[in-house]
């Protein structure tokens, strides 16, 4: 699964019931600009269904991106 | 208009603005997930794909800004490519950069982020190629905003090595560029949140609105490069390189030749040659008219209509009659400064010269024009001899200084010389740039520093020989001498320990004695003990006596072999030995060999590198220590204290405790000294009392002397404490013996210690704080028992304190007849010299001043309350017994 798919994923589990969604990302070890933009919109969408996402297993490479480019605070990481 | 005045862009602007650092803070971030590998694929395709597009780039730069000449900016567009390529190809910029073993140092790069790049019109391409070069070999993202009359032809070139860098993997948005950018853009972006980096190549301006942005900035700027052609100069290459340099590209290359000072002697030929190759000499009014023209009268600066247009057309502006292929105006000049309007920058092929009558004038006219706008750039001198270039170079404030090559072009490095290639010249301070440098890559990141921990390495010094045991004082025949002198006391003397030195000097030897007070040396003793030494050309020193006398030997032989040695100067507080201010000297005026007897067995003089002198003016102490000083022989013979007193015996046996129990938690204690502190400290505890008791006692006698100078071993390479401190400086105020004065200092100094500090000492060789640690080991090694750290702190206390009243020593401060009010006036000041005497630096707690206070008022009243709270739990330590 890439990146976008899991994001994909993600945004499609905000349909549901679950308070809170949970996206494994241990098997991420690189993400791309276009996969930065589809976390943006998965943040918004879940602010917006007042849904908590919660990232599991993010490496430290990935985890910089998401500081740098100020994501780290609308997700919760396991 | 003053930038502090330019309005802020549209709202439709500002979201065009946004969005374009916003893809470049995107892939900032997305970059730092790249490795060299990564970055290396994608330099060298980008490199590759704008080889080929040098002369079209050129050519586009050329239609759009009508300024330069195609064929160079062509040649520039490749050095940008090739030659920065070059120097870059191999530089680790990702990851650890550099790694240096020895002292522990690795240095890992940090890309910066976003930087917002403005970059000028008179080298549009060519600075764009080079810096997204330099963007990507860094992992950063630029934001572009070219000269407003440059950047159709810089977007293009940005173009070019985006797709480039995309195709081969770098992230999507890494370069963007400002469409028709205003200086409204440009100061929003400076002073945009995500901008990390501001990246100013261009003029004055551009550079002062980059630093005053108030982010950190990379801004380089205008130059005004003096030439010195001087006599010794190969001719023929210095007029070919100026007419290259100078023309290259119309000029426009900041640092290329402004004013060239040319030596008389040279001064006709050199314009001779300058009209042979197609240069136009203007006579006197057309270098006025030009001066007139292509210069602002007002701003005294040069005219943009002139920058980087070519000579036969500035001629045709001005209504000069030139041949048609002239290649360069020279305008001779007969000054530097407002007079002389063509001493200033002239981004075009035009040149002012000045004839000069020696090297003195012309070093002052040269150091005139690069203060007329220059400062920091480039300067360039031809010449044959290195003692001008010399002088030269030090009198030019410039960060490049070309020698025999054109300016312009050697400047930018790699193509004449080994500078490194660049389009942006820092021109430090005197420019106000931030750096003189070169800029390249180590400029657009920050270089992280991991510093390892690096334990200072540690020593064992000590004398070459020790002689030790009954008679050892024989072994003085082994050592020839010319003229010795034995330093002793008149008591040692009357006693006879004088004759048998004596008798055990080779006899051919000329001895002589001089007597000194048996007293902690002053500077009037010594000095006069160096006019001895010197009158008789001793070359051998004899110290007999105790630590007084063999301490004032060790600085009269200073003082012979160094007569300018400053005793002041050599006694000022450090804090690392091998770092202090002051060294010892090392060129020795006389030689002399110490050889120290010592005839008491407490302070260890004859092995240390201490010595003590007595600064009376000032009521004080000054300890001198240096290894240097240490005796080059020592002899331990126990036969000169076999008639020691009691009181000596005590005191001088408890200053030999307390040097070994100083040493043993010292913050320099190693395995080492450990061997000879924990050795000394069992010897005194046995053999003390013994000797103390029966002064006869060879065995206890020996065993105290051996005791003595193995303690010295130990403290004069793991040094003392803050017991030695306090001792020092209530010593000195009270005329307390030495001795006396550590002992009613001992039991409070060690429950001090073995508690929880108030503060640590910084120390790397210390890996925790040991010093309860060893002291209940020391307790072990007693056989004091208890079963817990405090325990056996508590009983060493306790023994300490037993031992000391088996000795019969006064047991306060108040015992020996000091007042109260006496003490009590004195103790803020003693506290002070006590927390500035060197031995306090190896102390195993950093003592406070108040806390000095207390234990000088606990030492007041006497009696250690054996109680050792909150001693923290310790690791194991490694003890040598």
């Amino acid at each position: 699964m890439t990146t976008n798919e899991l994001i994909e994923e993600g945004v499609a589990k905000l349909d549901g019931s679950a308070r809170e969604v949970v996206l494994d990302f241990s098997a991420v070890d690189r993400i791309d600009p276009g996969a930065i933009g589809a976390m943006e919109k998965l943040a918004a969408e879940a602010d917006q269904k007042a849904i908590k996402v919660a990232l599991r297993g993010v490496h430290v490479d990935v985890y910089k991106v998401l500081k740098l480019v100020k994501l780290v605070p609308r997700f919760s990481f396991q | 208009m003053p930038r502090e005045n330019i309005a802020p862009p549209t709202k439709e602007r500002i979201a065009y603005l946004d969005g374009l650092v916003g893809q470049a803070r995107t892939a900032a971030a997305v970059f730092t997930q790249y490795t060299q590998a990564d970055v290396d694929r994608i330099v060298k395709q980008m490199v590759l794909a704008g080889l080929p597009q040098a002369q079209r780039l050129a050519r586009l730069a050329v239609e759009e800004t009508r300024l330069g000449v195609m064929e160079d900016k062509a040649i520039k567009n490749m050095v940008a490519m090739e030659f920065v390529y070059n120097y870059v190809r191999d530089k680790r910029t990702v990851g650890p950069i550099r790694e240096c073993e020895e002292n522990g140092l690795v240095e890992v790069a940090e890309p910066i982020g976003v930087i917002f790049s403005l970059t000028p019109i008179t080298n549009p391409t060519s600075t764009i190629l080079f810096k997204c070069v330099m963007a990507i070999k860094t992992r950063n993202a630029m934001v572009f905003s070219p000269h407003p009359s440059a950047w159709r032809c810089c977007a293009e070139a940005m173009r070019i090595m985006y797709q480039a860098a995309v195709k081969h993997g770098a992230p999507e948005g890494v370069f963007t560029c400002v469409e028709a950018p205003t200086l409204e853009d440009n100061a929003y972006l400076m002073k945009h949140p995500d901008v990390r980096l501001v990246d100013a190549t261009g003029g004055r301006g551009a550079s002062r609105a980059a630093y005053s942005s108030g982010k950190p900035a990379l801004g380089v700027g205008s130059g005004n490069t003096p030439v010195y052609l001087e006599k010794t100069a190969d001719l023929d290459m210095a007029v070919v390189d100026i007419i290259t340099s100078k023309t290259f590209d119309n000029g426009t290359i900041c640092a290329s030749e402004q004013t060239v000072v040319i030596d008389d002697e040279i001064y006709d030929r050199a314009l001779k040659k300058f009209a042979d190759l197609g240069v136009h000499i203007c006579n006197e009014a057309e270098t006025e008219l030009l001066g007139h023209t292509v210069i602002d009268p007002v701003k005294k600066q040069m005219q943009p209509m002139a920058v980087g247009q070519k000579a036969t057309d500035i001629a045709r502006m001005i209504g000069l009659k030139v041949k048609p292929h002239t290649k360069l105006l020279i305008a001779p000049i007969k000054g530097v400064g407002p007079a002389y309007p063509l001493s200033v920058e002239k981004l075009f092929p035009v040149l002012a010269v000045c004839r000069t009558n020696s090297v003195d004038e012309a070093l002052k006219l040269c150091i005139d024009v690069n203060h007329a706008g220059g400062l920091g750039h480039t300067a360039v001198i031809f010449s044959r001899d290195d003692e001008i270039i010399r002088q030269f170079s030090e009198a030019m404030n410039a960060g490049r200084i070309i020698v025999n090559s054109p300016g312009a072009i050697g400047a930018l490095g790699g193509v004449y010389n080994d500078l490194v290639p660049t389009f942006s010249f820092g021109c430090g301070t005197g420019g106000g740039n931030s750096t003189m440098d070169n800029v390249n890559v180590y400029h657009y990141l920050n270089i992280k520093r991991v510093a390892r921990r690096t334990p200072a390495h540690m020593w064992f010094r000590i004398p070459d020989q020790i002689y030790f045991d009954m008679k050892a004082v024989e072994h003085l025949r082994d050592f020839p001498s010319r003229s010795t002198l034995i330093i002793t006391n008149a008591a040692l003397e009357q006693m006879g320990h004088v004759n048998i030195v004596r008798r055990s000097i080779p006899p051919q030897t000329l001895v002589r004695v001089l007597a000194i007070p048996d007293a902690e040396p002053e500077v009037k003793v010594v000095m006069q003990g160096v006019e001895t030494l010197n009158s008789y050309a001793v070359d051998q020193i004899v110290a007999l006596g105790g630590g007084s006398v063999i301490d004032a030997a060790k600085i009269m032989k200073l003082k012979y072999e160094f007569p300018e040695a400053d005793l002041e100067e050599l006694a000022a507080p450090f804090l690392d030995i091998r770092k202090r201010v002051v060294r010892f000297p090392t060129q020795k005026t006389n030689h002399a060999r110490l050889i120290a007897i010592s005839t008491t067995s407490g302070t260890g003089s004859e092995v240390t590198p201490f010595a003590v002198l007595t600064d009376k003016a000032r009521g004080r102490k000054v300890t001198l220590a240096d290894y240097s000083l240490s005796p080059d022989v020592a002899i331990v013979d126990p036969q000169f204290v076999m008639s020691m007193p009691k009181g000596l015996t005590a005191d001088t046996g408890i200053d030999c405790l307390t040097h070994a129990l100083e040493a043993g938690v010292s913050t320099h204690a190693s395995v080492y000294t450990d061997a000879n502190a924990m050795q000394a400290i069992r010897l005194v505890f046995k053999y003390l009392p013994i000797a103390y008791e029966n002064p006869r006692d060879e065995e206890a006698r020996g065993m105290m002397h051996n005791a003595a100078c193995i303690a010295a071993l130990a403290f004069s390479n793991a040094s003392v404490g803050v017991n030695h401190a306090l001792a020092h400086a209530y010593g000195a105020r009270f005329g307390v013996a030495h001795g006396r004065a550590n002992a009613l200092m001992l039991p409070h100094v060690v429950a001090y210690n073995a508690s929880m500090p108030t503060k640590f000492r910084p120390s790397p060789n210390q890996r925790a704080y040991v010093a309860p640690k060893k002291y209940a080991m020391i307790a072990d090694l007693l056989g004091l028992g208890g079963h817990t750290v405090d325990e056996k702190v508590a009983n060493l206390v306790t023994a300490i304190e037993q031992l000391f009243d088996q000795l019969a020593v006064p047991r306060s401060i108040a015992d020996l007849g000091i007042s109260k009010e006496e003490f009590e006036r004195a103790v803020p000041e003693l506290a002070e010299i006590a927390f500035d005497d060197p031995s306090c630096r190896s102390n195993p707690r950093l003592p406070l001043i108040g806390e000095l206070v207390d234990l000088f008022w606990k030492a007041y009243h006497g009696r250690c309350p054996a109680q050792v709270a909150g001693a923290p739990a310790e690791p194991e330590v490694e003890v040598c017994v």
